[in-house]
């Protein structure tokens, strides 16, 4: 076998890496590979082609499985190599997923050559695409895909970090660098990594291990004193050791907030990106690619209302993780409204946002594909949710067409599970119920800690429902759950919201898929679960949510109280995405503005039932199912339970405007 | 034996049975896995088998659906592909040409051709591995000429 890579003429790249990430010598060798192809020759085949080319490889027939695979092993993969046309999942569905929740490098395969569907891995993130039958020349240097991610998070990590924080970045560079190729050869670039380290160290050392600094989870009320701090400061001046001493939270490092601070960013300039385009304006994906779809968002509600310091900064995080969980929806549905698909685009970066690390990675990922990204923050989310129930806003998301991968594979997933979750969780909360009438700025706001999880798109919903006029089905959603809801949703917030909220996250996600596929589900699990990485990317969602229905609900103020207790989210995000296709994005923006961060998790109950209903009786006819959507304080089991209901009673609505509650969120005006 | 076996390999090229693709293969073929080829090419039939049956039944449906047809053959096509499998390849794509059109006599005559090249280089792969392995494990990819 020749091996087209020698890893030895890597030694004299690597050193020069090593300085700069940390890479051991012998890479490429070692890099560890995920491949995913439902037909077992071809699998065989590549499998044995990539031993060749010194790879560790890892073959999985099932794109479920290979979620499950990469969740349960952050940092355990370099990259996946997926094939496109997969019984269980859409290999662009699982594309998305990976991109939002691991960013990780996809490759796309198939026998399949003809342009549109290579454009489609294009559009969906994939940083390649190879033409079946895979040749092993093709394959020997996939390993440049991987390099350049980590440049290119390092790159945007350092652009987006303000210079105080440079070196933090810099530690968290290599840490990163090192993380993601350190599982190729973990021997020699720990070792390396760790002298590296060790030289690099600053102060911030203790703070953040070098090699692999354990992951911040970015709990619901972290990140509202986050929020909180920001807003303080204004969020120009927003410089991250500024924020880490009004957070004052120990054990937080600047790293850690300058690196949720870039995703933050991301996420409020995805919502007014994303604003602007659900408003109408032209679509803004294309153009800034890793921007378009959050900058709608962001700069729709998002940022208006963080700053004018009306929206809570739960609600922003529910409005980003609506709007991120739009996006996710967007690609789904159909889309009616191009800005929706922003949103989409949007609402995949913004759940990198909230991963933190691959922020840029994502956002570039998904932009390009505005439906790939929802499906990333779906799949995220759905990480954190996976456990309990399949993502399964994936498959909603991704159904639309975007990246399919994770969230073909998600949604399909966890349908079943979340649906059988969601419905028991929500039961008590039935979140759903709330937002009803609320008409979309409770849902918004409510949700969008909710939903925003989810959907990202949830929030963004708000502009598209409008068109929709589901309200009744939100409505019918929300019913039930409404008055379950209050109580119910903190509860799962609370302390055993996490847990919940996994389900519950999972059950949106599946909810977002069943929904209508396309609203993707609320990344906004995450958050609340602190299990994982979605976190971050929940409470994007979740912001995203709240904004998004803000400016105009004073309603839903109290919702977005909700937003913080983003538990709730997850759970809305399904919901919102079924009920409020045509919710009017200003009624959630002004909920989403009103909810104030302060209500977090605790108020929210309290919130919650205030402000669904007082949103329920003005809005519903805004909001259709956006009002589901925004109970967030509902917690995702209300959420969860709505959705259900929504999905069985046929939301066909929500899916009409489902293509747009992603994108909505994205016009989240920030 | 390495003889005849080399001339076995280029008849089957020359005949157009096979293509690159098997070369690839071959070229994987190592100490450790001393019988690659003839491991991937027997779950490709394996496999395989399964998407004959589905096709069938498909065409036994009426109407023809050619949505699912043509994914059907998709995969089928994907899968000859990557163990080299040229003639049958060929019919795939013809196939898939009568799908996208509609043409349910064109499809169903392709399939019998389909199926008889399918069954054609089954047939002579076994034989061509029977001999290799009698050839012993010193067969090296060797491109045809």
């Amino acid at each position: 076998m020749n091996l087209g890579v020698n890893p030895m003429s890597f030694t004299s790249s690597s050193a020069s890496w090593k300085s700069g990430d940390g890479v051991s010598d012998q890479f490429p060798a070692g890099l560890r590979v995920l491949v995913v192809d439902d037909d077992p020759t071809c699998l065989r085949i590549l499998e044995k082609m990539l031993r060749s080319c010194l790879y560790e490889v890892t073959k999985c027939s099932r794109a479920e499985v290979a979620l499950k695979l990469l969740r349960d092993n952050k940092d355990g993969f370099d990259i996946v190599i997926s094939d496109v046309h997969m019984p269980d999942m859409d290999g662009f569905k699982l594309l998305e997923h990976v991109g939002l929740e691991m960013d990780l490098p996809v490759i796309m395969m198939s026998a399949d050559d003809s342009k549109n569907v290579v454009m489609k891995g294009v559009t969906h993130g994939a940083c390649d695409y190879l033409i079946k039958p895979v040749r092993m020349e093709a394959l020997k240097n996939i390993w440049q895909h991987v390099v350049r991610k980590k440049k290119h998070e390092w790159k945007e990590k350092d652009f987006e970090q303000s210079g105080s924080v440079e070196e933090g970045e810099r530690q968290q560079k290599p840490s990163e660098d090192v993380d993601y190729s350190s599982s190729a050869n973990e021997g020699n670039w720990k070792s390396s990594k760790k002298r590296k380290d060790e030289e690099d160290e600053a102060e911030e050392r203790d703070d953040s291990s070098t090699l692999k600094k354990p992951r911040v989870v970015w709990s619901v009320e972290l990140h509202q004193q986050f929020v909180t701090a920001v807003n303080q400061l204004g969020i120009d001046k927003a410089v991250p050791k500024k924020i880490l001493e009004l957070m004052n939270v120990p054990g937080l490092t600047r790293e850690n907030v300058a690196s949720h601070l870039q995703k933050y960013r991301l996420y409020l300039r995805r919502l007014s990106g994303q604003h602007q385009n659900g408003l109408g304006n032209s679509f803004m994906g294309p153009s800034d690619p890793t921007f378009g779809p959050m900058t709608a968002l962001n700069g729709l509600d998002l940022q208006a209302l963080a700053s004018s310091g009306q929206l809570p900064p739960q609600s922003l995080a529910t409005i980003q993780a609506a709007a991120l969980g739009r996006a996710t929806n967007k690609s789904a549905i159909s889309v009616p409204l191009v800005d929706q698909r922003n949103i989409f685009s949007f609402e995949s970066p913004k759940i990198r946002f909230v991963d933190g690390q691959q922020q840029h990675n994502n956002s570039t990922k998904q932009v390009n594909l505005l439906h790939g990204i929802p499906t990333n923050m779906d799949s995220k989310q759905l990480a954190a949710l996976h456990q309990s129930a399949q993502p399964f806003s994936n498959m909603n998301r991704h159904v639309h067409s975007q990246s399919g991968q994770s969230n073909s594979l998600l949604t399909q997933m966890v349908q079943p599970q979340s649906r059988t979750q969601i419905l028991n969780e929500v039961g008590g909360s039935h979140v759903l119920n709330l937002p009803s009438s609320v008409g979309q700025p409770v849902l918004s706001q409510a949700i969008p800690s909710a939903v925003l999880g989810r959907n990202g798109i949830d929030n963004v919903h708000g502009p598209t429902y409008a068109s929709v006029s589901q309200p009744s089905t939100v409505v019918d959603f929300s019913r039930s759950q409404r008055a379950e809801l209050p109580g119910n949703s903190f509860s799962l917030v609370g302390n055993s919201g996490i847990p919940t909220l996994t389900s519950k996250g999972m059950l949106q996600e599946e909810f977002n898929s069943e929904i209508k596929g396309n609203r993707g589900f609320v990344p906004n699990y995450d958050v609340f679960n602190e299990l994982n990485h979605n976190r971050t990317e929940d409470w994007g969602l979740q912001s995203v949510g709240s904004n998004f229905e803000a400016p105009q609900h004073s309603n839903l103020q109290g919702r977005l109280d909700v937003a913080p207790s983003v538990l709730v989210q997850p759970g809305f995000s399904s919901d919102r995405h079924i009920g409020i296709p045509s919710v009017n994005k200003a009624p959630f923006s002004a909920a989403d503005r009103v909810v104030n961060t302060t209500n977090l998790s605790q108020p929210l109950t309290s919130s919650l039932p205030d402000n669904p209903l007082r949103i329920k009786a003005e809005r519903l006819p805004d909001m259709g199912f956006q009002n589901s959507l925004f109970p967030d304080q509902f917690v995702q089991d209300d959420l969860m339970s709505a959705l259900l209901k929504q999905q069985q009673e046929g939301i066909v609505q929500a899916e009409a405007d489902f293509g747009f509650d992603g994108y909505h969120l994205d016009n989240l005006p920030v | 034996m390495q003889r005849q076996l080399a001339n076995m390999k280029q008849s089957l090229f020359d005949q157009g049975y096979l293509d690159e693709q098997f070369i690839q293969l071959e070229e994987l073929q190592d100490d450790a896995n001393p019988n690659f080829v003839e491991e991937v090419v027997t779950l490709y039939y394996r496999d395989s088998a399964r998407l004959i049956q589905n096709l069938e039944q498909a065409l036994e449906k009426n109407p023809l659906d050619f949505g699912k047809l043509d994914s059907y053959m998709h995969q089928f096509k994907g899968s000859s592909s990557s163990i080299g499998a040229k003639r049958v390849k060929i019919e795939c794509t013809q196939f898939r040409e009568y799908c996208r059109t509609g043409n349910a006599e064109g499809c169903k005559k392709t399939f019998q051709q389909l199926k008889k090249e399918y069954a054609t280089l089954k047939k002579k792969l076994e034989v061509y591995f029977q001999v290799a392995r009698q050839a012993g494990p010193v067969e090296k990819a060797c491109r045809p000429k």
